[in-house]
């Protein structure tokens, strides 16, 4: 018989060493992406507009094309997303059929791969819309592919907050709308923005599904009607073709860097909020 | 000087589905006192409280018959504007639960939402509304402090003070010192003592000693119905039906 206080110290050191693979893990792929990448990395790589298929020149334009795209397909998935949680949890009745079939739609579509959603936007966007290999196929596509994400994470927010907040503003004599925007809303805040982080996660880091909506072009990306390449499309497409491997690692430390800055972004506002609630 | 009757409610009856939870409810509650409603768990004390701010209709499924009339006008009908029911209707929940916000926005919350924006005007709603609570001496120096940091006696003369900021006539409250310490309760119960003068107050509490102490009039609900409903002093002396005495002296319950 093992003593009780000796079980704890080996359950302790088993759990400790688990937690020091993951780490482990993780820090020797950024390591190792930042040992192949960093040599090739220059403010010019960053600054400069590919040119030669990416054997020369930067990224800029990819840069750019991943945030436009990114940023389109939240403008669309956001509000639409935490519009449609409101309405599941705040306002549709339990025993809604409707409901019923719109939180089934949004976990089938949670589990669909991307590539299949590429696949429709290709066909229905890009072709039967007219609107080609561009920007807002693009968007469009991946506004889909994150939508459900952002409306379980949303759900789930709105759901953790207590139902006496709402209780008490309805017998304050509020009405449901300024309940859910002044008692709901603000405290779910933090777990919906946490559902946007991981979409934005999606979003960079998606090839699949954008090479087949919004082309692979490397020109500036102006308007919506452009194509672009985003950061990983680009990199998929320099170690695929054989362009470059050494550029294919620098691309891909800018994107853990894109992805870095954009969570500790998020993570400052959501500590803002806290401060404020 | 005549007693007023401001609530009046005839017949009421609750559904939940097929679960009837009050029978055919008639009672007469006087202005300016304060009401006590008592009766083991389930016996249906709490519907009854949510029905005159027609707060079951939250629940899906809750068919309420009767009517209830505020100052002999009904609450249950067409024209009545639930939002104008409720402002003067104030509710007190068993859980002291304040918003996420500052100890003067929670206070504040009411008067905005019906419209004040004026910050001057609210200053002054908050700062009556929290001594009227008496709440202002400990809170007074930090509004802006979050109201999350209070002690749960607080938090509870913080919901008051929220519902007296829209200017009640009536205040319901549901067992609200069941989640109290003894102090905060008799800081409570002197607050009630105090509020009668300006409100009409009806209270549902587990707490015999409680309904006794603070009570004027009380009722005493079983199994969905008003058994009795007579003068505090009255029902506790001398209690006309046997299922009364035997809940009062502890036979069951």
């Amino acid at each position: 018989m093992v003593p009780t206080k000796d079980k704890e110290k080996i359950l302790t050191a088993i759990f400790w060493l688990l937690a020091l693979i993951i780490v482990g893990i993780l820090f020797s792929l950024i390591a190792y992406i930042a040992v192949r990448g960093l040599p090739g990395l220059s403010m010019d790589f960053i600054l400069q507009a590919p040119s030669r298929a990416g054997k020369e020149g930067g990224i800029s334009t990819t840069i750019l094309g991943t945030l436009y795209l990114t940023a389109v397909a939240l403008f669309l998935a956001v509000p639409l997303g935490v519009a449609a949680a409101i309405y599941l949890e705040e306002y549709a009745r339990p025993d809604s059929k409707f409901a019923w079939l719109v939180n089934l739609t949004a976990e089938t579509l949670a589990g669909i791969p991307s590539i299949i959603f590429g696949l429709f936007g290709f066909v229905f966007f890009v072709i039967f819309l007219g609107l080609g290999w561009s920007i807002i196929s693009g968007a469009l596509t991946l506004a889909f592919m994150v939508l459900p994400t952002i409306t379980r994470t949303a759900q789930e927010a709105i759901l953790s907050v207590p139902r006496e907040y709402r209780e008490n503003s309805l017998a304050l004599g509020a009405g449901k709308w300024q309940t859910v925007c002044r008692v709901v809303i603000p405290p779910a805040l933090p777990g919906i923005i946490t559902g946007i982080i991981l979409s934005i996660g999606r979003a960079v880091g998606e090839t699949a599904a954008i090479i087949l909506t919004a082309g692979s072009s490397l020109n500036m990306p102006l308007s919506l009607s452009d194509s672009t390449r985003t950061m990983s499309v680009h990199l998929y497409l320099l170690a695929m073709e054989g362009v470059s491997m050494e550029r294919a690692f620098s691309t891909a430390f800018l994107i853990i860097i894109l992805i870095i800055i954009i969570n500790y972004l998020a993570n400052l506002s959501l500590k803002r909020l806290a401060v404020n609630n | 000087m005549n007693p007023k009757i401001k609530i009046k409610t005839s017949d009421i009856s609750v559904f939940y589905k097929d679960f009837q939870a009050l029978h055919g409810i008639n009672m007469d509650i006087q202005e300016h006192k304060v009401t006590a409603l008592i009766g083991p768990s389930g016996c249906g004390k709490s519907t009854f409280l949510r029905s005159i701010n027609r707060l079951n209709e939250l629940i899906a499924g809750t068919v309420i018959r009767g009517q209830i009339y505020i100052d002999a006008s009904p609450v249950y009908c067409k024209e009545m504007d639930v939002v104008a029911l409720r402002k003067q209707v104030g509710m007190v929940f068993q859980k002291p639960s304040v918003f996420p916000m500052s100890i003067y926005e929670n206070v504040a919350y009411g008067p905005r939402i019906h419209g004040i924006k004026n910050r001057e005007q609210l200053d002054e709603i908050v700062e009556n509304s929290l001594k009227a609570a008496n709440l202002w001496g400990e809170v007074g120096e930090r509004l802006n402090a979050p109201a999350a940091g209070l002690s749960g006696g607080q938090q509870q003369r913080l919901v008051i003070a929220r519902v007296l900021a829209v200017e009640p006539q009536v205040i319901l409250m549901d067992e609200p010192a069941s989640a109290l310490d003894p102090i905060s309760t008799a800081r409570l119960e002197e607050l009630i003592g105090e509020l009668k003068k300006n409100y009409t107050i009806v209270i549902v509490t587990h707490n015999m000693q409680q309904a006794a102490r603070i009570s004027d009039y009380t009722g005493f609900f079983l199994n969905g119905e008003l058994v009795e409903f007579s003068a505090t002093n009255e029902l506790f002396v001398n209690p006309r039906d046997q299922r009364t005495e035997d809940y009062i002296t502890g036979r069951f319950g």
